[in-house]
Parts: C-alpha cells; sequence; structure tokens
C-alpha cells in the first residue's frame, strides 16, 4: 500500500482588503512616474491645503459689527454675509415679506424633485406644474388672499435666479421637443421653420438674445403694449434654451432603431400616439444626461441677466459690495454664491444620476 | 379571383435606380396561407412590407379587402389595422412590459377598454404559451419567447391577414421550433390569411396552400407545396432548392 500523499498547501486566496501600507505601496508608488506625482500631489497639498483651511475657517470672523473689526483678521470675513445674506439670497424684496421668497424656493426645489417620481410621470405633471408654477406666482406678487403687492421689480437673489431657471426649463423643453420633431417632420414648411429657427438661435449667445429682447422688443410693440422686463428676460432664456434641447433630443430620436417606428405603424398607431407612447418615451431616456446638462447651463446662465438690470443671485452679491462700512469683501461674497450656485448644480448632477440609475432597472436592452 | 382578400395588379418599385419589385401580380384568397422563398435581395420582404405601406410602391394597383392601399393616412392606418406583422427582429417595445405592449394596440386603435384589453391579451398569451410572462419586459425574455410575444402582439389587434417576414431567421436554432408550432397552430386554426416570408420549408410542406419563389424582383414560380418541391418547374427554382435543402 503506497503511502498517502500529503495534503496540498492551500494558499489563502489574494487579499481584497490589503492593508493601508500594502495599498499605498501599490497604488502610489508602484512606478517610478507614479511616485514622482505622488510627491508632486502631496506637496501641492501641502502648499494649498493649510492655507485654504486657513483662511476658510481657523482664522475667520464669524461675528462682528463693522467692516473693520474684520479687516484685523487674516482669514474670512464671514460675519460679513451673516450681515448681509438676507440682501444676498432675496434682493430687495420687502423684509418682513421675505417669508414668501423663501416658501417659493422650497415649492421650486419640491416641484423638481417630484418630477423624478414614477407614478407622476403622467399626464398629471403637467397640471402639477401649472398649479405649482401658479402659486409661486402668487406667492411673489402677492395682491391677493391678505398679501401685500410686491413688484417684480422689488424680486431679487435666489428666488429670482430660481424662478428664471425653473420657469425657463419648464418651458423651454416642450418647445425643444416639439422643434425636434418638427425638423424631423417630412412637411417642409414646418422643417424649415425648425431648422432656420434652431441654427439661428444656436449662431447667437445668450446675452445678445437678453440684450435683442430688453431693447428691441419693445421697439416692435404697438404703442403703450409694454412686457415686463423679466418676462422679457425670461422668454429670451426660454427661447435660447429651446435651440439646445431641440438638437439634444433630435440626437435621442435618431437613435431609435427603425424597428421601433416599424412595429408601432404595423399596429397602426397613429403618428403622435407612436411618437408619445413609444418614441419619445424611449428617447427621452437616452438623453437624460445630456438634457440635464443643458439645465444646469441654463441655471448658471441666468447671472447673465445681471446685463439688462435684472437682480438675481449675482446682482445682488454685487449690490452687498456697495456697502461702504463693509468694503473689500469680494472674496467671501463670491465665494458664497459659488457655493450655493454648487449646491443647485450637484444637486440637478447627482438626480441625472440617480433617475438614470431608476429607469435602468428592470430594463435591458 | 374576384374579391380575393389581396390583390396585387402590376406592383413595381425602385430604391432609386434599383428595380426591386418587377411587375408583381399576386392574389390571396381568405383564409389561404402563402409561404414566399428566395435568395436574399430577391425582393420577398419588400414584397410584403408593401402589402401595409411600410415600403411604398411607385407603380400598380394594391387592394386589401376592398381597401386600396395609396398615400392616403386614414386609409393606411385602416388597413394596418386589419393587416398584423411580425418582424424577423421583433421589434417589440422595450419600456413597457409584456401585457402593456400586447394591450397598446387595442387600447388606443381599437379603443377597447383597459381591463377588456388585458382579459384578451392574457388568453392570446396563453395560446402561445408563455402567460406566465406578462409582467416581465421584452429584455427578460430570450428570443424564441419574445417572438412568440411579438406573434401575440398581432394577433391582439385581431386582423384578417398576418405576415410574417422571416420570423425565425434571427433565432438559435433550439427556439425555432417553439415559434413554428405557434404559427403552425395559428394555421391549423384556420381562418387566418397568412403571407410568410421564409427558409423553413418544413412549415412551408406542413401547412402552405400554396408556396412562392422569387428571385431578383420577379414572382417565377408558384405551386402547392408537393408539387413545388417535388417538381420544380424553372431552372432558377431547381438551383435555390438545392442549395437550401441539403
Amino acid at each position: 500500500m503506497s503511502e498517502p500523499t500529503p495534503a496540498p498547501t492551500i494558499h489563502a486566496p489574494a487579499t481584497s482588503n490589503p492593508t493601508p501600507l500594502v495599498w499605498v505601496k501599490t497604488q502610489l508608488f508602484s512606478t517610478p512616474a507614479n511616485a514622482l506625482l505622488t510627491i508632486l500631489s502631496v506637496w501641492l497639498l501641502i502648499m494649498a491645503v493649510p492655507a485654504l483651511l486657513d483662511w476658510v475657517f481657523l482664522q475667520a470672523k464669524y461675528s462682528a459689527q463693522s467692516g473693520q473689526e474684520c479687516r484685523e483678521v487674516e482669514g474670512a470675513c464671514w460675519a460679513f454675509i451673516a450681515e448681509k445674506h438676507r440682501l444676498i439670497l432675496f434682493g430687495t424684496y420687502p423684509y418682513e415679506q421675505q417669508w414668501r421668497p423663501l416658501v417659493s424656493i422650497f415649492l421650486l426645489v419640491a416641484l423638481v424633485l417630484l418630477s423624478a417620481w414614477r407614478k407622476l410621470w403622467n399626464i398629471w405633471l403637467f397640471p402639477i406644474w401649472i398649479v405649482g408654477l401658479s402659486v409661486v406666482a402668487l406667492l411673489m406678487w402677492g395682491g391677493v388672499l391678505g398679501l401685500t403687492y410686491v413688484e417684480n421689480t422689488l424680486w431679487g437673489g435666489l428666488p429670482l435666479t430660481l424662478i428664471l431657471a425653473t420657469f425657463g426649463v419648464a418651458l423651454a423643453f416642450p418647445l425643444g421637443v416639439v422643434l425636434a420633431l418638427g425638423r424631423r417632420s417630412e412637411l417642409p414648411a414646418i422643417k424649415i421653420i425648425c431648422v432656420v429657427y434652431i441654427e439661428l438661435i444656436r449662431g447667437v449667445p445668450l446675452i445678445s438674445l437678453l440684450f435683442m429682447s430688453s431693447v428691441m422688443l419693445p421697439l416692435f410693440l404697438p404703442e403703450g403694449l409694454t412686457i415686463d422686463k423679466l418676462l422679457r428676460a425670461l422668454i429670451a432664456i426660454v427661447l435660447f434654451a429651446a435651440a439646445y434641447v431641440a438638437e439634444t433630443v433630435r440626437g435621442g430620436l435618431q437613435a431609435i432603431s427603425k424597428g421601433q417606428y416599424e412595429g408601432a405603424d404595423s399596429l397602426g398607431l397613429s403618428y403622435w400616439q407612436k411618437t408619445r407612447l413609444i418614441i419619445l418615451p424611449q428617447a427621452l431616456k437616452i438623453v437624460i444626461a445630456p438634457l440635464v446638462g443643458i439645465f444646469i447651463s441654463l441655471f448658471k446662465d441666468t447671472s447673465l441677466v445681471v446685463i439688462i438690470g435684472i437682480f438675481d443671485l449675482t446682482l445682488a452679491a454685487k449690490a452687498a459690495l456697495t456697502d461702504p462700512a463693509w468694503q473689500g469683501f469680494s472674496m467671501e461674497v463670491y465665494v458664497f454664491i459659488a457655493a450655493i450656485y454648487f449646491i443647485f448644480c450637484y444637486s440637478m448632477s447627482k438626480y441625472s444620476q440617480a433617475l438614470e440609475k431608476r429607469l435602468a432597472v428592470g430594463q435591458q436592452h | 379571383m374576384a374579391d380575393a382578400l389581396i390583390q396585387m395588379h402590376h406592383v413595381n418599385k425602385w430604391y432609386d435606380k434599383f428595380h426591386v419589385l418587377r411587375d408583381i401580380n399576386l392574389e390571396v384568397a381568405a383564409g389561404e396561407r402563402i409561404v414566399i422563398c428566395g435568395p436574399s435581395g430577391s425582393g420577398k420582404s419588400t414584397l410584403i412590407r408593401c402589402l401595409n405601406r411600410l415600403e411604398e410602391h411607385q407603380q400598380g394597383d394594391i387592394i386589401i379587402d376592398g381597401m386600396a392601399l395609396t398615400g392616403d393616412i386614414k386609409g393606411v392606418e385602416a388597413i394596418r389595422r386589419e393587416v398584423g406583422m411580425v418582424f424577423q427582429h421583433f421589434n417589440l417595445f422595450p419600456h413597457l412590459t409584456v401585457l402593456e405592449n400586447l394591450t397598446l394596440g387595442p387600447i388606443w386603435v381599437l379603443k377597447t377598454p383597459k381591463a377588456q384589453a388585458e382579459q384578451e391579451a392574457m388568453i392570446y398569451l396563453e395560446r402561445v404559451k408563455i402567460p406566465e410572462q406578462a409582467n416581465k419586459f421584452p429584455g427578460q425574455l430570450s428570443g424564441g419567447q419574445q417572438q412568440r410575444v411579438a406573434i401575440a402582439r398581432s394577433l391582439c389587434m385581431n386582423p384578417k391577414i398576418m405576415l410574417f417576414d422571416e420570423p425565425t431567421s434571427a433565432l438559435d436554432p433550439e427556439m425555432v421550433k417553439e415559434v413554428l408550432d405557434v404559427m403552425v397552430g395559428l394555421a391549423e386554426q384556420g381562418g387566418m390569411t397568412m403571407l410568410v416570408v421564409t427558409h423553413e420549408m418544413g412549415f412551408a410542406r406542413k401547412v402552405a396552400n400554396r408556396v412562392i419563389f422569387m428571385d431578383q424582383g420577379e414572382i417565377i414560380e408558384e405551386n402547392d407545396p408537393g408539387s413545388f418541391f417535388d417538381n420544380p418547374q424553372s431552372e432558377r427554382t431547381k438551383l435555390f432548392l438545392s442549395q437550401i435543402l441539403h
């Protein structure tokens, strides 16, 4: 009888949870080039981060009575923001009534978040948006239900930016979809109109559209008829964004395979039934990422209304700087509004990622 | 045939300069089952796609159930309600469940109430033997199952005519039989006019009333299956049969 062979030594599998030292060695110092980059990055961080932390947190002054006190400190003057935050956020809206723009902000954000809820992806979405936007308009203008009337020249700051962005998106999106469908139409008249519109609008910067709508539009209107300045800005923003939405959606429409159109046709669906039930749901899903990109850009582009004197967030920030008692804190203010813009844009980005993820569940192509 | 369900008279079609259908004359009576075969590029898919206006013919007349097929949109939609089509690549709607795929047509085109449409859809799903897949999405099904859903989707519209454009060509061999069985079942039930473009000659022998051979846009030969396979007349037919029956 032969000797039983010794049991083979069993090696432990390569660890997927390496110790920190091992990780540093393999990820940061694996090749000479890597090691050099690591050392360079660490040096940059050492130069930048402590100074940044110092300015933002450690040496900053959080409360002060005047600009003088703040200037004695090396760090940021967050006391300035504490003093001016209501001007920056709400503009020249009457002080006691500022709960109304605050509520409007939350309402607009809620509307957008609600639109991500799948159960509402049907005909109910339209009335919900119309009601929501009407309530916002009601709150901001007042004049009814015991709310004092506040003219829209007094509106400013964050609610104005949000209103321009939200109304802009809400109106530009359906217009863009219609333009995209029109451009793909077989009827030459419709196609030409859509092509000319899209190419014309895409050829000019938003600033020139704002100027044109602000300055030229009143010239074309009959005597006595004036269009509100805010409305003119909104029209320019909507027309601008719609052209870009149109091209993005058109890309999505082209990505749908011909078989889908034929499958729908063979069932006898009409053009609008086919577009609404089969083509658009698939096309829009494909272009969520670039569409949200357009909306994020639009949100930031609203700051251009500064040019025509509308008091959005950016202009409110500039106004805060004109106070003679608090001179020289432009860095703090622009960091503050940059943070606000960032919060909104990053949230939109995350929202789009979540939307894409949710729509991919249960549907494999 | 005086009152044939499908009549094609002197139908010609060009893609730019390429003459894809040459003087097609065909009449199909109600309840007939036609298999169309031929080499690729012979125009057989184009022929049946002309019957539901997925392709437009430039010359000649096509009359379906007494209605002339022209550019008139309302007429085309009316004809499409009578003609169901099953595609080589299924063309199911991936963003809808199987049940929603089936009820879409009846609800929106035939104006059937939703509950009734769903009931009828389940009956057809049972006929194609996959009732348990009703709430799945097409992407979760195998090719054979998807094609059976596609057949059920067309049947839900209660068409008079069913067109099949190479229904099993995109399937793995082991799934071809399950789809052919469904088509044979449909044929044997009787009443349905079927035009099938396929290379499955076993199917043709089993259920076809007529086999039509097309080459280069023309109908070369048509005959009942027995005579067609055992006694082909034209040289081109003989060549084709020798290539596919091996």
